[in-house]
């Protein structure tokens, strides 16, 4: 305590400070987080080589049959379907999101912070009530259809909740500020000057967005698509309240081997391929954003 | 067109996400019990909520935690934040990725893996699995939170401080947190939030022994359509949405403070 550092540029000396503050700070830190964000993924990546057991749960014999058995042509299905959702659900959310966002980050300053703020409320909010929201709106008594009769334009209450489009509708619900806010943060941050500079050179609007805004803009839509696409495969509660099938998504299929299955090792195989599909797409979207700004998601709060 | 893309978009847009909110809301105050056609206001569903003791103690339990939770997740997020922008140290690029990585990694994966943790070190689930799990969870939202606003002190303030004989800790509690209190109390806020809404980590961290608001909002869900659950989740929306303006508020007063 009370150590002078008389290094030249007070900041630079900051650095090579050795304080007992600093060790402290800097083990508590890593302590927590190595005990309980590493070890526990470690521990799954270690259970999905083992194998399951009626008795204990789980036995300590190394076996590769978990990741085999992800290619059996039921968790096959399950896999393509959750791929094809979230494709969908994340395209969806991109195509409504990214014009959005854009003329928020364009309009007059003094409401832009209101207008983010309206979209940073259902970011924080609570998912599963949203998604009790929705299935409010869509169900078969619910206030879309007793509008539509009342008006006439249909006669019988169209059965969407329980279906595909129902949990896809869902997603987009669900996520839409997840992907609109990284979005906001990049297309804020484009110089407008550049745009003109790419009229003034002739390019046209589409080819102004084609070749300058999109590229630039790409951290976001990659950060966007990251906040999307895995929760959109992971979220058990949007496909058992809409959809009404037990088995639709990934989420469902590891909610299964934990709770009621229990086969751990199982569950735990497919939450490591989901962690490898999270691995590649942060990889691509640090490459993408090291040349622009690495802290991109700071802006979401 | 233009007229169309400034103001009617957005418009449509925003409509979308609060229509299905807003009908939870409006409908929480009808005076039917099933059907959807307005009998006139009652708040005879909040008066129900607040008669069921069970309820009361579920939601005491979600407090407690948030509380707790925030308050674990906003201390250490805030020394994260002041660790990574003033020292230099072992892993300080891997601490930036992980951070990252925890926000964007699906809940469904921090829960699951941190059930193999409890299970593996045999930890009851319960109060103290829940905890544990929800600090971790709000961490890095915390530390991101104070760190977005800590870049714009002046460092030559650190630097008058040490000359003039301070330690490390003096800087920190005189200087750095009195400075960033409005960043730290949104950490706070926004912690307070995600504890209390969070249904996926706590489906699997949580034992018969502690129920908390968040599931027991999920299993009334899942199985019945009482109408209390619509004020129920308006109570939760009305929450978090001043949670959130607060949050807001305070990080605004953060950037004036830095400028």
């Amino acid at each position: 305590m009370g150590e002078l550092d008389s290094g030249v540029g007070g900041y630079f000396a900051g650095m090579k400070n050795n304080s007992s503050f600093k060790k402290i700070c800097v083990t508590v830190v890593w302590s927590w987080l190595f005990i309980f964000a590493m070890v526990p993924v470690l521990l799954t990546l270690i259970t999905s080589f083992l194998t399951a057991d009626s008795s204990s749960l789980v036995v300590f014999k190394p076996t590769l049959q978990n990741y085999t058995q992800l290619f059996n042509s039921a968790y096959l299905k399950i896999l393509l379907q959750s791929l094809y959702l979230a494709t969908s659900c994340t395209l969806l959310c991109l195509i409504i999101g990214y014009p959005f966002a854009f003329t928020i980050a364009r309009s007059k300053s003094r409401h832009r912070a209101l207008l983010l703020l309206l979209v940073m409320i259902p970011f924080w909010t609570s998912s599963l009530i949203r998604t009790y929201a929705i299935m409010a709106l869509i169900k078969a008594k619910g206030i879309l259809n007793t509008v539509l009769l009342a008006i006439g334009l249909i006669h019988h209450p169209l059965p969407i909740l329980y279906s595909y489009s129902a949990v896809l509708l869902g997603c987009v619900y669900d996520l839409l500020p997840f992907m609109i806010l990284p979005l906001y943060g990049n297309i804020e941050k484009l110089n407008p000057d550049l745009l003109e500079a790419a009229q003034d050179l002739g390019a046209g609007k589409i080819r102004t967005m084609v070749k300058v805004v999109f590229p630039l803009t790409m951290p976001g839509i990659i950060a966007g698509t990251l906040l999307v696409f895995l929760p959109a495969m992971t979220m058990f509660y949007i496909p058992v309240l809409l959809g009404g099938a037990k088995n639709l998504l990934l989420g469902n299929l590891i909610e299964n081997q934990f709770l009621s299955a229990n086969n751990w090792p199982m569950g735990a195989a497919i939450s490591m391929l989901i962690t490898v599909f999270m691995g590649a797409m942060i990889l691509l979207y640090w490459r993408n954003a090291q040349s622009k700004d690495k802290q991109n998601l700071q802006e979401l709060v | 067109m233009k007229k169309f893309t400034k103001q009617i978009y957005p418009s449509f847009v925003y409509l979308f996400l609060y229509l299905p909110i807003l009908i939870v809301i409006i409908f929480s105050f009808n005076d039917a019990s099933r059907s959807l056609i307005w009998k006139g206001f009652t708040l005879k569903w909040y008066f129900e909520l607040f008669h069921d003791s069970g309820m009361l103690t579920v939601a005491a339990h979600s407090i407690i935690i948030g509380i707790l939770a925030a308050s674990l997740a906003s201390s250490i997020g805030t020394i994260t934040a002041v660790s990574l922008f003033r020292y230099r140290f072992f892993g300080k690029n891997l601490l930036h990725g992980l951070l990252f990585v925890m926000i964007v990694t699906p809940e469904i994966v921090i829960g699951i893996s941190l059930l193999l943790l409890y299970s593996a070190t045999n930890v009851p689930l319960g109060f103290w699995s829940l905890l544990l799990a929800h600090t971790t969870l709000c961490i890095p939202f915390a530390a991101i939170t104070v760190y977005s606003r800590i870049t714009s002190l002046d460092k030559s303030i650190f630097e008058a401080a040490r000359d003039l004989g301070a330690s490390d800790f003096v800087i920190f509690s005189k200087i750095i947190v009195p400075l960033l209190l409005p960043a730290i109390v949104a950490a706070w806020l926004l912690s307070f939030t995600l504890s209390l809404d969070d249904v996926i980590t706590s489906y699997f961290v949580s034992g018969p022994g502690f129920a908390i608001l968040p599931l027991k909002v999920y299993a009334m869900v899942r199985l019945g359509i009482k109408p209390e659950i619509n004020a129920l989740c308006t109570l939760l929306l009305i929450g978090t949405l001043l949670l959130v303006v607060a949050a807001q508020v305070a990080l605004k007063k953060n950037e004036k403070v830095g400028e």
